[in-house]
């Protein structure tokens, strides 16, 4: 395989140290090396450029069955949109949802390496895995739903932790999964019957488990089978105002609870799109409606044992999409648009409904400073994600002019002043005008490439130019010396000039110029034999399901063609 | 004593029944017996083993007979005549699996083609009424374990999905729903007595062609306000009636077909119909579900969702994916002489389509690649047998409710035959030859 020797960029690696210097990096066979380990390298000049690894993407919606629906059942999103095929090249289309091959090349023209996919339905899971296999470039995981499904309601009203853990090994066997995803715990069950769990104390209809006992059970469960990623939640009343006390319960069930992995992981519970999540106030009104984005962030930095990823507003017309069905309905109430849902049969339930977020509306503003605050009073950027929920918040491909306003102060205000029509009120309301800080380069490669690695459990081959990592470097047409318009910033991590993934070069002078060779990540955990469990699932199957159990587990080739298997080993 | 393959996959339409069991001779090569399927699924399997299946290639002379001919020389008419095609039509697609679909479209994609299912003359009006207004709707399952209220619009289950009634939706006892078919109040909209409506609780017998004004009535009854004394044929008490049991119920749901998606006001019908599930979320939980005909249409629909964005009408043609129902379909497309060439598979507009249409595909370069004889296969200039999915060959297929689950190979194809996706990955490579991309 061919050997790459990235030279003179200003080099931000956290794992090693590495602080803007002028250094050189090299990549042979797909993985990092040793500058002497090569013999014939092609070299790549990155003077006055800025070298980081790939990027890791903790939580987006890109691939799978409400993916899909935002896609076919919205043709105005692709509207003028479109960019034919060129060389290898395919055709690509859509803004806020995607396509596959779109989402491939924006990742990778950003400089991404590994996205995971935030929701699999269980039921679902071929849809998302074929979604995958056809998405260029990018390595890929996806986290199937727990929060809601029978087997772990009926195991964690009794407490059964250890047959809450073989569920979820088995499950993420059949569905090909990579951890533990939990969506507003409860109140997507209670959805089934057009009900909700607004807070972490009301107990899910007929199951009568709360969702704080799920989340702590799922926490526990996670560490007792020791998987790479935590329990990953969106708590209850997501975009409630008031909402941040459900918020501060949830992140509480964590306390006294040690992280227990072979994976370098220092975490047990992450915290999605915390901003959807930090609202004070009573309603949506500028008079009432407050940000707590410091109640919240001063909690986070309080423990150690928790991470979170921003989900920032960018101010868009966008597409939301949760396995928060509750919220969904919640919403098309609000907006009046067009609105999907799909309960899923013992497991779980999703909603669509386009939602534009206006920067002429007070709210929109106030959530947008919720989410950049969240990311400037965090004292710990190896636990803070950047993230903007793709496509909840906004598209992914807007994460550059996020790093824009973290990164600049001068940029925040602009957009106070100039942008927001109650820019005042914002201010007023948030903490946005309040705060200094500007994120430095170092900690943007903390937030975007070190810590969600590490925080998947993944720190030993992303996030990082330490030999013996994957191969995957980004080289930003970005001079930290001289650049000193905030507009550089969003330009330059739009675009990537160079993007190695996986020792391949993908992305040259700026252009995609191959599709890669991307891998599906899915975890395998071994556990004892657990008969009780067994004899659940076939009851289950026999009686409630519309498939049979030998149809259930997602075996065949063509979905996971390309595999790569972390292996756990619970039976200890 | 023959062999039995269990949990296999009926491929025949969008119930997608998948707990047959299927005997087997002794050494794996023959079907003798179908278990559990209802009796066009039985019959899909046993007709794969008829003595007089066409199994290689035919060519249409200029004579009108047919030349037998080898899948190389298929594969060279299908690659030369779609890569030589200024704007070739690839219609069908929902009779293969979702790999054939994901292939083909590639394929699509180099040649500059318009993509169509069978959507196109079905639910095609259903999907464009999404993109309206949404569609609340859930899984199978869900209907199973929690609905008490079952409406059956404008569809014929008993005839045209005769396993959907007992396994998920009128008899079936689930986690919620114990009584089974006692504790479910159904309701049935057809002008027609069929078979189906002759099982409800309550029969609409709705003047043909005035679903729309029935839908309206229901919203106006909702909300208990002031109806005229009938309604599309139905008095207003009657419709005050269903209008409360429907409020009343816990969890329910409207099953609808092509009485309503291909009857005057089309998707304005569908539009309707989900208007009145939402309205009913205001009270209680309801969904709404598309009775999807061929077992994998609603499959295609998702692969040229992920892949380009739209569901049907796809025209690749310009060198990006556009989509403009009406123009972009297949009928509006045919009867205009905008398309050079015809490609179907997994379909049979020859049956479905108006003359006008037929008589089009009969007039241009055509290749028809289908395991049966069908009247589109008499139509068209290639006709390439392949195996059966589902039958001879596994592969993903979508059901109505957009649940995929994997196809199942019961027995071996006739020797030397090739799969959908097999022969369409040698044209895709001729193509790309062709092309030089």
């Amino acid at each position: 395989m061919a050997e790459y020797l990235i030279k003179n960029g200003f080099v931000y690696d956290p794992v090693l140290g590495i602080k803007g210097d002028r250094t050189d990096v090299a990549v042979k066979d797909g993985k990092m090396v040793e500058t002497s380990a090569l013999s014939n390298p092609a070299e790549i000049d990155a003077s006055g450029m800025t070298v980081m690894a790939g990027a890791v993407d903790i939580h987006a919606h890109v691939a799978g069955p409400k993916v899909c629906v935002g896609r076919n059942f919205r043709p105005e999103d692709k509207l003028f949109r479109a960019t034919p095929q060129a060389g290898i090249k395919r055709m690509e289309g859509g803004f806020s949802v995607p396509t596959v091959l779109r989402t491939g090349y924006d990742y990778a023209r950003m400089g991404f390496g590994f996205v995971m996919e935030a929701a699999m339905p269980p039921l679902y899971a071929r849809h998302v895995h074929e979604e995958i296999r056809d998405t260029p470039i990018i390595d890929e995981g996806a986290l199937p739903v727990f929060g809601n499904n029978w087997f772990v309601l009926e195991y964690l009203k009794n407490k059964e932790i250890e047959n809450t853990a073989s569920y979820i090994a088995w499950l993420m066997r059949m569905t090909r999964g990579y951890g533990v995803k939990v969506v507003n715990p409860g109140g997507t069950e209670a959805w089934g019957w057009g009900l909700n769990c607004p807070t972490v104390n009301d107990p899910v209809p007929y199951f009568d488990v709360t969702p704080a006992q799920i989340v702590r059970g799922l926490i526990e469960a996670n560490e007792y089978l020791g998987l790479p990623h935590c329990m990953h939640v969106h708590s209850n009343s997501l975009g409630e105002p008031g909402n941040y006390t459900v918020t501060l319960d949830t992140l509480k069930q964590a306390e006294g609870i040690a992280p227990r992995n072979e994976f370098g992981r220092e975490q047990v519970l992450h915290h999605t799109h915390l901003q959807f999540h930090s609202y004070g106030g009573e309603s949506y009104a500028s008079k009432s409606f407050e940000s707590k984005s410091k109640e919240v962030a001063e909690y986070v930095n309080s423990q150690d044992n928790i991470t979170f990823d921003l989900g920032v507003v960018t101010l868009d017309e966008t597409t939301t999409m949760t396995a928060d069905g509750p919220f969904e309905h919640h919403l098309t109430e609000l907006n009046h648009l067009k609105w999907v849902n799909t309960d899923v049969e013992l497991e779980t339930a999703a909603g669509v409904v386009p939602y534009i977020y206006s920067p002429k509306t007070f709210i929109a503003g106030a959530q947008w400073a919720i989410g950049i605050e969240l990311g400037l009073f965090s004292k710990d950027p190896m636990r803070t994600f950047i993230t903007t929920d793709h496509p909840n918040a906004g598209p992914f491909i807007r994460y550059p002019r996020v790093y824009k306003w973290l990164m600049s102060k001068a940029a925040r205000e602009d957009m106070l002043d100039n942008v927001l029509k109650y820019g005042d009120s914002v201010r007023d309301r948030c903490y946005i005008g309040e705060i200094d800080r500007e994120i430095t380069l170092f900690e943007l490669a903390q937030m975007t490439r070190a810590g969600p690695a590490k925080a998947l459990g993944l720190a030993n081959m992303f996030g990082s130019l330490k030999p013996g990592m994957e191969g995957d470097v980004a080289v930003y047409p970005y001079n930290p010396e001289t650049s000193e318009d905030p507009e550089d910033i969003e330009r330059a991590f739009s675009n990537a000039r160079y993007l190695i993934k996986g020792g391949e070069i993908v992305v040259k002078d700026g252009q995609v110029v191959s599709n890669g060779n991307k891998r599906t990540f899915w975890v395998d955990c071994k556990v004892n034999e657990n008969p009780q469990v067994e004899r659940d699932i076939a009851e289950k199957f026999k009686r409630y399901y519309s498939v049979n159990l030998a149809n259930y587990e997602v075996y065949a080739h063509h979905y996971v063609p390309n595999p790569y298997v972390i292996e756990v080993d619970a039976t200890q | 004593m023959a062999k039995l393959v269990t949990d296999v996959v009926c491929p025949f339409c969008g119930t997608l029944c998948d707990d047959l069991e299927v005997g087997v001779s002794d050494d794996g090569t023959k079907i003798l017996e179908v278990y559990n399927a209802c009796a066009i699924g039985a019959e899909k399997f046993l007709h794969s083993q008829a003595k007089d299946r066409v199994t290689r290639p035919r060519m249409k002379q200029e004579d009108g007979s047919w030349k037998e001919i080898s899948y190389d020389e298929a594969v060279e008419y299908t690659a030369t005549t779609l890569a030589a095609a200024r704007k070739p039509l690839m219609y069908g697609w929902s009779s293969t699996n979702c790999e054939a679909q994901a292939i083909g479209t590639e394929i699509g994609e180099m040649v500059g083609a318009v993509m169509d299912n069978t959507a196109t003359v079905c639910h095609g009006t259903t999907l464009i009424a999404v993109q309206d207004v949404g569609v609340p709707s859930c899984t199978l399952g869900e209907i199973l374990n929690r609905a008490d209220r079952i409406v059956f619009w404008g569809c014929n289950p008993a005839h045209a999905h005769p396993r959907h009634m007992s396994r998920y939706s009128i008899f079936p006892r689930g986690f919620f729903t114990g009584k089974g078919a006692k504790g479910r109040k159904m309701v049935v909209v057809d002008p027609r007595v069929t078979d189906t409506a002759k099982t409800a609780d309550i029969h609409l017998q709705v003047e043909q062609g005035r679903d729309y004004e029935l839908l309206t009535a229901l919203r106006v009854a909702f909300k208990g306000e002031w109806l005229p004394d009938t309604v599309a044929g139905i008095p207003k008490k009657t419709i005050y009636e269903v209008a409360d049991i429907m409020k009343s119920g816990r969890f329910g749901i409207i099953f609808f077909g092509m009485g309503v998606t291909q009857s005057l006001s089309k998707n304005h019908n569908i539009d309707q119909a989900i208007c009145v599930t939402r309205d009913l979320n205001e009270y209680t939980k309801w969904n709404i579900m598309p009775m999807r005909g061929h077992y994998n249409v609603t499959g295609s629909g998702e692969v040229w969702g992920w892949l380009h964005g739209f569901p049907f009408a796809l025209d690749l043609s310009r060198g990006f994916a556009r989509y403009n129902p009406g123009d972009t379909t297949s009928n509006d497309l045919l009867v205009r002489d905008e398309v050079d060439a015809v490609f179907v598979i997994g379909s049979d507009p020859g049956a479905h389509f108006p003359n006008s249409s037929v008589k089009k595909i009969w007039d241009l370069p055509s290749i028809c690649i289908d395991p049966h004889l069908t009247p589109t296969t008499a139509v068209c200039k290639l006709h390439v047998p392949v195996a059966f999915v589902g039958v001879e060959t596994g592969g993903c297929a979508y059901r109505m409710d957009n649940v995929p689950i994997e196809c199942r190979k019961v027995v071996d194809p006739p020797e030397g035959m090739l799969t959908d996706l097999e022969f369409l990955e040698r044209v895709t490579a001729r193509v790309r030859e062709l092309k030089g991309a």
